[in-house]
């Protein structure tokens, strides 16, 4: 978007989404190893490791997709 | 939407919900981001045309999530996921009827005069067509009001995070407002526009989830209906038109006329065509076909955006043991309505997701400051400094001028808000004169932009009275409370249809006299007039596009997906 070897906004969004992915997937892991003494509502559906999941894929896609390119 | 929300404000209840060791990594991690961003693209802002207008090199996609987000305040967040629960579904209005029409007329039918005329500002264009006593009017109302709602929304930020978080007013607002100035001071528009999209991707990520899970608690839209009137059997919260026949018949005491011509005509088009805060980042467009495309791709998320606001505030009344309180009933020990949205939060969120709900409240602000900051600093430098204090200097004096006046008006900000601690009531004054300058303002550059026979006394004459009569009708009404009856037309109408009538008027106001006054002065000729007005413009045909790069294809795909959802929730 600003010339050649320019960062896209769009890289680093997928990185600071892939750091979340990767913090509320294992957040949402070890509330399923070790549970909580009062759990969410719902906390069965375990959120936590879908939605980091789909913040992780996200993110890894907008990641990998505009990382810039070596010349 | 600031008045009940002043009353939340002024009750502060013990914290609703603590954090865990993960949740602050993921808001270090995005105060992180937002900075890096900053000193990153600091690079890149060396010209006036790159600080304020960020290169004019946006692409339609990021000009377009810019132009909601700088809209998308956490106050607005919290705001109207409130009077959802208070309202019902009415408060969608706001996002469709009063924001929809309106976008796709500012990327169809106004743009292509801001683009082509070449502007830094709206100010800067009533330069161009009405001459400089329009733009100085508009220009030093626009920068008053500017740094005020910045101070109120940083204020606010800072109290509603001690509310939940128990987090200290000051340290929340000296941290949120010095990082904003940071990365604006740096980056200028250009970092502003960035961060707006990322903050836009968190606001979305953070808030979805909570709807998702709520609808998966009540069984679904239907269930949620049916717990609503089960609930509340007296009340009608889920249509959005049915009782709009009458003042009385409807939770917001408003006549449709009200939504139609005052919220979705005058207010709606003022705020989207006219704020320089949210036309800024369309002006930043890389071309005039991403310059219409913006605005258009803008409304498509507007439009999805009740599902992350509006929704939460109905699941609420549905699957919520408790019932909410009015704000004028806050510190009973009973939680507001304006705290549905971190009560939901909390309710589905755990560890990680809490962090990350935190942190989309936290963008919210941010990204509205800093749509306030950059806005500011555009029009103090190229409206009110350049052009009435020192008319030549060099580009780089203007650009170092635009940066320090981000942290001046972030530090007037600031001082707004401890203003702001010492005299609550000074929200209520600030969005009336907001709500004040709006309205006529739209109409000033309507005629401007539509009418050739509009004369530079016509559009100056227009403004001030405009904008004065609205001020001595909002003194009428907090002065005679019978004015209600005369300027909203029923004793029974509420403050947001106060709002509503009090603009329409002063629009009919403004145009009114500019006709009047533009019909006995003398025209500003054809030549003059070239790239300013229609009829006197010569727009750039795109029949050479296949229909599916068109703005006008993607206007009429929004517009009829507006026009469905308002059938399908009648």
């Amino acid at each position: 978007m600003h010339g050649k070897g320019s960062l896209s906004i769009w890289f680093f969004i997928g990185a600071l989404l892939t750091a979340y992915g990767v913090l509320i997937l294992g957040a949402g892991l070890y509330e399923l190893a070790s549970p909580p003494p009062f759990p969410a509502v719902l906390a069965n559906l375990h959120a936590s490791i879908w939605w980091g999941a789909v913040l992780l894929i996200l993110g890894l896609i907008y990641f990998i997709r505009f990382y810039p390119k070596r010349k | 939407m600031l008045l009940p929300f002043a009353l939340f404000l002024q009750a502060a209840p013990e914290k609703l919900l603590s954090l865990h060791p993960v949740d602050l990594v993921i808001i270090a991690l995005y105060f992180a981001m937002v900075l890096g961003i900053g000193f990153y693209l600091k690079r890149y802002t060396k010209t006036g045309e790159d600080f304020f207008l960020a290169g004019r090199d946006m692409t339609a996609w990021v000009a377009g999530l810019s132009f909601v987000a700088a809209n998308l305040g956490s106050l607005e967040l919290m705001g109207w996921a409130g009077s959802a629960y208070q309202y019902g579904i009415l408060a969608t209005h706001w996002y469709w009827i009063g924001a929809i029409p309106a976008m796709l007329f500012l990327g169809l039918v106004m743009m292509p005069f801001y683009y082509i005329s070449k502007t830094h500002s709206v100010p800067g264009y009533l330069k161009l067509r009405f001459g400089e006593p329009a733009r100085a009017v508009s220009a030093v109302s626009f920068a008053l009001m500017t740094v005020l709602m910045s101070g109120i929304n940083m204020y606010s930020m800072a109290l509603v995070l001690k509310i939940i978080l128990g987090w200290d007013i000051s340290l929340s607002i000296w941290i949120s407002s010095l990082t904003v100035a940071a990365y604006v001071f740096l980056g200028g528009l250009l970092s502003a526009i960035f961060n707006e999209v990322l903050q836009f991707f968190l606001i979305w990520l953070g808030a979805l989830v909570i709807s998702i899970l709520g609808l998966i608690e009540a069984g679904g839209w239907s269930g949620m209906v049916r717990r609503i009137h089960a609930n509340f059997p007296d009340q009608d919260y889920t249509h959005l038109w049915r009782g709009l026949g009458d003042f009385t018949s409807n939770p917001m005491g408003i006549h449709w006329t009200g939504i139609v011509l005052g919220l979705g005509f005058v207010i709606s088009f003022g705020y989207w065509t006219t704020d320089f805060l949210v036309v800024q980042r369309v002006l930043a467009a890389r071309d005039l076909r991403s310059a219409k495309m913006a605005p258009i791709i803008g409304s498509a998320f507007k439009m999805a955006v009740p599902f992350i606001v509006i929704l939460p505030g109905l699941l609420a009344l549905a699957v919520l043991p408790e019932k909410l309180v009015g704000e004028s009933m806050a510190g009973s020990g009973a939680h507001t309505y304006n705290e549905v949205l971190p009560l939901m939060l909390a309710r589905y969120c755990g560890p990680g997701l809490l962090g990350l709900g935190i942190t989309a409240l936290i963008a919210g602000f941010m990204s509205g400051m800093a749509g306030n900051v950059s806005a500011f600093a555009t029009v103090w430098t190229y409206d009110i400094y350049r052009a009435l204090i020192r008319k030549t200097a060099s580009d780089l004096h203007y650009v170092a001028m635009g940066r320090w006046c981000t942290v001046i008006g972030v530090l007037i900000s600031i001082g707004t808000a401890y203003l702001v601690m010492q005299f609550l009531s000074i929200m209520d004054y600030v969005q009336a004169l907001f709500a004040t300058f709006i309205a006529p303002l739209f109409g000033t550059v309507i005629l401007g932009m539509l009418w050739k026979r509009a004369t530079p006394a016509g559009g100056f004459w227009g403004l001030l009275v405009g904008t004065g009569g609205s001020l001595a009708m909002w003194i009428w009404l907090r002065t005679d409370p019978a004015a209600l009856n005369y300027i909203a037309l029923s004793p029974h109408a509420k403050p947001m249809a106060e709002d509503m009538y009090r603009a329409l008027w002063s629009w009919i106001l403004c145009v009114a006299v500019t006709i009047v006054v533009s019909l006995l002065t003398k025209p500003k000729t054809h030549q003059e007039l070239a790239g300013l007005v229609y009829g006197a413009t010569e727009i750039p045909s795109e029949g050479h596009l296949p229909l599916y790069q068109r703005p006008v294809f993607w206007a009429g795909v929004v517009g009829l997906v507006f026009i469905v959802l308002n059938l399908i929730f009648w």
